[in-house]
């Protein structure tokens, strides 16, 4: 299933890109201004005139072989970029992750708990806006509050005189992270500054998440309480925390891991969003960028990063159906 | 049975000339809008407050969307496309002329820009440019702007909606109804579209057909059919099992007749409820493109792109840090409040119709 999806996804995305001319799709490659002349001969080199089975048969040997195509966004091979911006972004969307399932599943545990009790009331209530207010809008405001009005924190990845500091100093770049990179090089300065650029986005980005799997978490946990075996537990003498930890919480995660295959699309759908707000050097400024510049290689590039992300996303969530529910076996 | 309670000596302290309510209830009840009042799920639709709460901003909404072109002032473009003159701009609001019809249903594209008070970089306050909430920058008219956003908003939600249930339908009903490879092949292809972002499925689309408010809905109804096409899918084949269809199949009708005549009038009703409220999630979409740059036009009366003039006035003046703070704050209310008042509202009929999309 797992390859016909990436296959099925870039299949899509090759026959959109057949509603181009040729001459356009040959942009991808081209490298610098004095190139310009030579489309033609671009054309004939990748056979972009070509039936598009072919194109995407051609295409799909070249994306095999490192050769993604020239971002004119950033001025450097598209396979580069996204190298370089990966562990960016992906210190976003970890530190996001962390909140999303904490909060997300803590709250909404506490939920079904003291079901129409106040906490009930409260949490449900909290969802609901959570989940009703757009990414790009809850960034926009919190940048006016926390950075127009209150100054404590800014957009960007770190200060400007760190940024100075690390390019004229000896700071290595260990993983690309740079809270991790700073607090490798002892300097934690570097780190807490990096961390603190990183709050306003993390709770952009986990924010809806979080009311989702809030949600979830809530409606199948009342499901699973309401179950016999729960009943019997209780009716056996168990304690009430072990009955809940271990009988009715346990299955209850179920459906949340099954959305969880969700929140990870919802997080690079956010990721576009919040960096774009942020001005935060990741992938999704980059595809956001590429893509108002008409810039085709990067945003394929972004577009089949993602199809991969996708893919071992839903690889991990079978994983964890099976650490879950050892019930479910995969031959 | 409700009724007959009402009858009861309890209440009998009316006098006697007046009939008893007991013979004029049933009556009542036994009209089609009275029954559905007082169905079951209707019922627990109206006790839940967060429900009504719902329903009242999206009708807010409506009454906003179709009155936006009375309560505001549009372009002399506008006023040009209506065939209006300077000295007559006030007829599109007199019902007897033929502009009012034309601005109310089929509105040129020019009234749907946002007229320009000057052309001022910098924000301005109301007190300054005379408008009512103030304008963004290059003078764009923010109250102008949100009232007939929300026309963009429902015209966008609306159609793509359409669309959207247009090709799921196809998709689901042949897959639902043919079974077999047929089926496996469409719903491959339908998972397949589901496992892609959204926003960056419809990103690559927008950005290989250009900008423009129709290809934004384009690119958002190619995204969104899949997830009707499930649903679809799931009430044919729960309907198909019925036994009038079986009887219908052996008079010897055919598959199409037996599924437009036979299965999807069964089964379209839930349906089409569960997708008209996706439209807060389809503007949402809409509006996180055209923030991106990728929607409408440039001064297109659209939410998304207000805020996005919005981003480049966080920081005020020194010394005023919220100076422009009307630039993101009433784009940003007027979205919210759309999005909840249709999250609160398909809450509800999720809970009341026990309809799941998918998840």
């Amino acid at each position: 299933m797992l390859p016909i999806v990436f296959f099925g996804v870039t299949v899509i995305i090759v026959l959109l890109m057949q509603l181009l001319t040729p001459a356009q799709r040959a942009a991808a490659y081209v490298r610098s201004e004095n190139q310009m002349n030579q489309i033609p001969q671009i054309i004939q080199q990748y056979r972009l005139d070509e039936p598009w089975y072919v194109q995407y048969g051609l295409w799909l040997q070249r994306l095999s072989q490192g050769d993604w195509g020239y971002s004119r966004t950033t001025n450097e091979p598209v396979l580069t970029t996204l190298q370089k911006r990966f562990p960016t972004t992906a210190e976003l969307a970890l530190l996001a992750i962390l909140p999303v399932i904490g909060v997300g599943i803590l709250l909404g545990t506490a939920a079904a708990l003291n079901r129409d009790g106040l906490v009930d009331q409260v949490v449900r209530v909290l969802s609901i806006f959570a989940w009703s207010i757009p990414t790009f809008v809850m960034g926009i405001w919190l940048l006016v509050i926390f950075y127009g009005l209150l100054g404590w924190f800014e957009p960007g990845r770190i200060s400007t005189e760190y940024v100075i500091q690390i390019a004229q100093g000896d700071f290595r770049r260990y993983t690309g992270m740079m809270t991790i990179d700073a607090m490798l090089n002892g300097r934690f300065d570097i780190a807490l500054d990096a961390l603190r650029h990183l709050v306003l986005p993390v709770i952009t980005l986990a924010t809806v998440q979080s009311a989702q799997i809030m949600r979830v978490m809530r409606s199948s946990l009342l499901d699973a309480l309401s179950e016999d075996y729960v009943r019997t537990a209780r009716a056996k003498g168990l304690p009430n925390a072990k009955v809940n930890q271990k009988h009715a919480r346990r299955n209850a995660l179920i459906p949340v891991i099954t959305l969880s295959g969700f929140v990870m699309i919802g997080l690079i759908n956010g990721v576009v969003i919040t960096e774009t707000i942020f001005n935060y050097p990741g992938l999704g400024q980059w595809a956001a960028q590429a893509a108002l510049s008409l810039d085709y290689a990067s945003v394929l590039g972004f577009a089949v990063f993602t199809a991969i992300v996708v893919v071992i996303a839903n690889l991990l969530v079978d994983v964890l159906y099976g650490v879950i529910d050892p019930r479910i076996r995969y031959a | 049975m409700s009724r007959t309670d009402e009858g009861t000596p309890t209440e009998a302290t009316a006098p006697e000339t007046t009939l008893p309510a007991g013979d004029l209830a049933p009556a009542r009840a036994d009209s089609w809008l009275a029954r559905w009042w007082q169905s079951k799920s209707m019922r627990r639709f109206r006790r839940n407050p967060l429900a009504i709460v719902g329903l009242l901003i999206v009708l807010a909404f409506v009454v906003t969307a179709t009155a936006a072109p009375l309560v505001t002032t549009p372009s002399r473009s506008c006023l040009r496309d209506l065939g209006l003159t300077a000295a007559t701009a006030e007829a599109y609001k007199n019902p007897t002329n033929p502009a009012f019809y034309k601005i109310m249903f089929q509105t040129p594209t020019t009234c749907y820009m946002m007229p320009r008070v000057g052309y001022s970089p910098i924000p301005q306050t109301p007190e300054v440019s005379g408008t009512l909430l103030g304008t963004t920058s290059q003078g764009y008219d923010i109250f102008y702007g949100l009232m007939w956003g929300s026309r963009t908003a429902f015209r966008i939600g609306v159609l793509v909606v359409g669309i959207g249930l247009m090709l799921g339908l196809i998709v689901g009903a042949t897959a639902g109804y043919l079974g077999g490879w047929v089926d496996n092949v469409l719903m491959r292809i339908t998972d397949m579209v589901i496992a892609v972002p959204a926003l960056v499925l419809a990103l690559v689309i927008v950005m290989v057909l250009g900008n423009s408010i129709i290809n934004l809905m384009i690119a958002i109804s190619a995204v969104a059919w899949p997830s009707y096409a499930r649903l679809v899918r799931g009430e044919v084949l729960r309907v198909k099992e019925l036994e009038y269809v079986t009887g219908a199949q052996s008079i010897g009708r055919r598959p199409f007749g037996v599924v437009m005549r036979h299965i999807l009038p069964n089964a379209i009703g839930p349906i089409l409820i569960v997708a008209s409220l996706d439209i807060g999630s389809i503007v949402l979409t809409a509006a996180a493109l055209s923030f991106l740059g990728l929607g409408p036009e440039l001064g297109y009366a659209d939410w998304g792109q207000m805020i996005s003039f919005a981003r480049n006035w966080i920081l005020g003046p020194p010394g005023q840090p919220l100076a422009y703070w009307y630039t993101s704050f009433w784009p940003g209310l007027v979205i919210v409040l759309f999005v909840l008042g249709w999250n609160l509202l398909g809450d509800a009929f999720r809970d009341v119709l026990d309809v799941r999309g998918n998840v």
